[in-house]
């Protein structure tokens, strides 16, 4: 069957097995490899794309559910001018990641949360995403990176403000 | 106090400084490759039927049905193997690719399908028929050492890669269920405990555990019928595997390629060869590409942890003094070898601690049985005789009314001392590190009422075996690459190894370029485990970059027709008089030809300063507060302290990093981690049922102290990190947990059914007559004779 959606900002259009999971259609059809297969069980997150804004495990969602829909992977975060997402710019900052196989969902998962509300405090950050593991650092690096984009995304916001 | 840096930062330009990951960009944007992103042209997928049985034979297999399915290029199972060397193993050659006549745990693979697509070959699983007759299973270690025990294997194996080295050299073999025996014995223990004023022992338990690389072990195999096999892996170790593949096809060393991409995770569990001998075989025969990628439930069933039951005693004279220590430990390896010998090994050293002791008695036995098999887990050895060592010392202290921490600075040894005879002395200064850990909890200021702290350690023989090559090319327009074999599992080695690389040529950190591992183009580095990268790699790097400055001044000799001795050297290159010229000048003026290079190298060996084992004894020190929740028995961490003694840190925030991922690892398996086997069935082998720690159990104060005295042997003094922090954690949380409730637990984790059945029991106990009911059953140490075969 054939399905539309909008995949980074590009309108796309893609022939897939109903059967399909999202995942499968992003990394085997699309070549978007940032997605990561882990658990398979909707529990690590590392599979997390966001959905109209809202993220999902990859593994599990069908690809069907994303006709007419805006999909983001973590290929579409940094601008096309090679300018890297505030989140990305403080997980680099920040050491969040080692081996990186989370990274690309804890950063999404991270944007929604962001996305809906600039201002959020520790114990909503942690409350958040508790729902996508990281089995090498500890997350405090995480924690610190996302507190970083936090205050820098209420700058940007400020800035915009302030210029209009 | 002790100023902890003692290292003079200012004389660094790049190490020593927290740069940007080398690797951190292509990770933040999904760009980094891993081996599952790998697509080669013609490839196929494999999927595998696994057994359903712990211990069977198998009488048939009826594969008619599969190969007729669409989309099915062949199978594979262990009657095909018979043109190759089909078991493997770098300890014991025990592990056969694909069950051969016989399974020996629940989710041994038994046939292989390959299939045009993943789909394809995963349908395809269910047409196959396979007949077993099962075997009475061998399920613990207990029934495994029984007389008369039904044997997991029954023969005797070859030998693997090690065999004669890293102390592999007698090992009993399989005809009494143990696969690795090891005796510790010096000074007079049994004197010792007859003159002792005091007296610790008990029997403790320590969880077998799943390391979780949330990477899933995959695999891409080219077998070109020609004679070059190429495999990309997650492997830690491509040469160990590259050294299993080339026995197993019966290749010279050149016909084996092993690259291994960006892993995710590995934690020990990727360490030795998994899945390559088994993807290269279906390649080998369909003659086409081939991938294998497991999910994660597959994953439980491929490697865990050794779990451990440890009998100990301790024995102290009349002014608290250590005089002996007495051990046995038993490991659950599983159904094969693995890394368990080294395990085995490496435990019974690691049980006396970075204590004096004038005897020790040490047996450590490594147990078949039909489960998952066990191999190297982050600490190798080391977690789970900590959890018993450090215990015990807190118990001890307590009978000898004494406080634990003095108690321990009492018998710590210091720098320099000797704690294992014939071994490298302690190049560490613990009791430091110790007192530390201690200052930092203590800012917490006076104890809540439930709360409990602690602060533990371990001392690890570390590095494995120092073989490790390196090589750098040195352009003429000053940029550096640096051809290193050690593998970039999230270590960050890929950035460290370009800073030193980077420091010593005196180029910016821009112009290094890792080349990563690759068998056929990176020299041969023995392993990426026991913390040995930047201590053995590193100082290659440093040694290979100081060679191709040597070259560059007897090359900028004969340009300026004076000796090498008249002229000095700067940072990037040379001075003579008024004349400045760098090492890329020297190049260029040399061959009078652009984009030229040279090479220079390193070859580290068991000899000179590394002559002297372990490489370095790796210190864990831990401190933790917990609060206690005694409603539900419900422990969590209010305060977590590392120290890291690191001789130097080459990058400050990535050491600290592995200081707070090794204590995040400890913390799981001290509170809620643990593989649960019902009968012959793992009952929780899958991320919905085995709970790892989340964002929620990080601690509300974490601390992580850095010690640099440069004391190692690595470059500039550094010594390696990164499994310490596991080690001591299990230990530290039960001696707050005594602090805080008055009870002592000795199994691990500290789940809060454990932990509330406790306290029940203390209740119990207040209101009943006193007794000594809170002890551990006394165990007696098991007598066993083991078969010696000399190599």
């Amino acid at each position: 069957m054939k399905i539309a959606f909008e995949l980074n900002g590009k309108p796309t259009s893609l022939e897939i097995e109903p059967r399909e999971t999202l995942a499968e259609v992003l990394r085997a059809r699309l070549r978007l490899t940032g997605v990561k297969l882990s658990c398979e069980a909707q529990v690590c997150g590392s599979c997390t794309v966001l959905v109209d804004g809202l993220p999902v495990s990859a593994c599990t969602y069908l690809a069907y559910e994303i006709r007419d829909k805006r999909v983001t992977t973590i290929e579409g975060l940094a601008n096309g001018a090679g300018c890297l997402h505030p989140l990305q710019q403080a997980f680099l900052d920040n050491f969040a990641f080692q081996c990186g196989f989370c990274t690309p969902g804890m950063i999404l998962a991270a944007k929604s949360l962001l996305d809906e509300n600039a201002h959020v405090s520790d114990e909503e950050i942690i409350a958040y995403m508790n729902g996508n593991l990281c089995r090498c650092t500890g997350y405090l690096g995480i924690l610190k990176a996302i507190r970083q984009a936090s205050a820098a995304l209420q700058a940007n916001g400020k800035a915009k403000k302030a210029r209009s | 106090m002790k100023q902890p840096t003692k290292g003079n930062a200012k004389n660094f330009s790049v190490v020593n400084h927290s740069v940007p990951r080398t690797d951190g960009v292509a990770k933040v944007t999904g760009s980094a490759t891993y081996t599952g992103d790998i697509t080669l042209e013609r490839m196929a997928w494999a999927k595998l039927l696994r057994s359903p049985f712990a211990h069977a034979k198998i009488l048939s297999i009826d594969v008619s049905d599969a190969k007729r399915q669409p989309g099915v290029i062949d199978v594979l199972t262990g009657n095909d193997l018979g043109a190759l060397h089909p078991y493997y193993g770098h300890a014991v050659k025990d592990h056969p690719l694909l069950a051969i006549g016989k399974v020996r745990f629940v989710g041994e693979p038994v046939v292989a399908v390959i299939g045009e697509d993943e789909l394809s070959a995963q349908e395809a699983l269910d047409k196959i028929k396979v007949t077993y007759e099962e075997l009475t299973p061998v399920l613990d270690v207990k029934t495994a050492l029984a007389p008369g025990a039904v044997l997991v294997h029954g023969t005797d194996y070859v030998g693997g890669a090690f065999r004669g080295f890293d102390d592999f050299r007698d090992f009993p073999g399989g005809t009494q269920n143990i696969c690795q025996a090891v005796h510790v014995e010096w000074g007079d223990v049994d004197a010792a405990f007859a003159s002792a004023a005091h007296i610790a022992e008990g029997e403790f338990y320590f969880p077998m555990v799943y390391a979780y690389a949330m990477e899933p072990y995959t695999a891409v195999a080219d077998y070109d019928p020609r004679g070059l096999l190429t495999v990309h892996s997650c492997a830690q170790h491509p040469f160990m595997v590259r050294h299993d593949l080339a026995e197993v096809f019966g290749l010279p060393l050149n016909g084996v390629r092993v690259i291994v991409p960006y892993v995710g995770g590995g934690y020990g569990s990727k360490s030795y060869t998994k899945i390559e001998p088994l993807t290269a075989a279906c390649s080998w025969k369909v003659s086409r590409p081939v991938k294998l990628q497991l999910s994660v439930e597959e994953a439980f069933l491929t490697t865990r942890s050794d779990d451990a039951r440890v009998y100990i005693r301790t024995a102290v004279d009349r002014q608290g003094k250590l005089i002996a220590k007495q051990a046995t430990i038993h490991l659950n390896t599983g159904a094969y070898a693995e890394n368990s010998p080294m395990v085995c090994r490496k435990a019974a050293n690691r049980i006396v601690g970075p204590y004096r002791f004038p005897s020790v008695k040490i047996d450590c036995l490594a147990i078949y049985t039909n489960t998952a098999p066990a191999s190297s887990y982050r600490g190798l050895g080391a977690a789970q005789i900590t959890f018993p060592v450090e215990s015990q010392m807190d118990e001890l202290a307590h009978k000898i009314g004494c406080d634990p921490q003095q108690f321990r600075l009492r018998n710590l040894a210091h720098s320099g001392e000797s704690i294992h005879p014939g071994l490298r002395p302690i190049d560490a200064d613990v009791p430091g590190d110790i007192r530390l850990a201690a200052e930092t909890l203590r800012k917490n200021g006076p104890l809540a009422a439930k709360h409990g702290r602690s602060v533990c350690c371990s001392a690890s023989d570390a590095g494995a075996h120092p073989v490790t090559l390196a090589m750098v090319h040195v352009y003429a327009d000053g940029s550096v690459s640096v051809m290193s074999g050690s593998t970039e599992i999230g270590q960050g080695s890929h950035t460290v190894l370009a800073q030193i690389a980077a420091e010593e040529m005196g180029v910016p950190l821009e112009k290094v370029r890792l080349v990563g591992s690759d068998t056929a183009i990176t020299l041969f580095e023995r392993s990426t485990g026991a913390s040995r990268t930047t201590t053995l790699m590193g100082r290659a790097v440093m040694e290979a970059c100081r060679e191709a400055t040597a070259q560059c001044k007897s090359m900028a000799a004969e340009l300026l027709g004076v000796p090498a001795s008249e002229f000095t050297e700067e940072r990037g290159g040379i001075r003579h008089g008024k004349d400045r010229l760098t090492w890329p000048e020297i190049i260029e003026r040399y061959f009078q030809m652009e984009g030229c290079s040279i090479i220079g190298r390193a070859y580290l060996r068991r000899a000179g300063p590394l002559k002297s084992v372990p490489v370095f004894w790796e210190i864990g020190v831990v401190g933790v507060e917990i609060a206690l929740d005694e409603e539900t028995g419900k422990i969590s961490l209010d305060t977590l302290v590392t120290v890291g003694d690191v001789g130097l840190a080459i990058h400050p925030a990535m050491t600290e990093g592995q200081d707070l991922g090794a204590a995040t690892m400890g913390l799981g398996i001290g509170l809620f981690e643990e593989l649960i086997y019902e009968g012959q069935q793992l009952m929780n082998g899958t991320l919905l049922e085995y709970r790892v720690p989340r964002f929620s159990d990080l601690a509300r104060r974490v601390e992580l102290k850095l010690v640099e005295n440069r004391d190692g042997v690595g470059p500039y003094g550094a010594k390696g990190g990164g499994e310490g922090a596991v080690n001591p954690i299990g230990a530290c949380l039960a001696n707050a947990l005594y602090q805080a409730a008055g009870v002592r637990v000795r199994s691990l984790p500290l789940t809060p059914e454990r932990v509330w059945k406790a306290l029940q029991e203390k209740k119990a106990e207040v209101t009943a007559p006193q007794g000594e009911s809170s002890e551990a059953p006394r165990i007696r140490a098991p007598k066993i004779r083991v078969r010696k075969t000399r190599s």
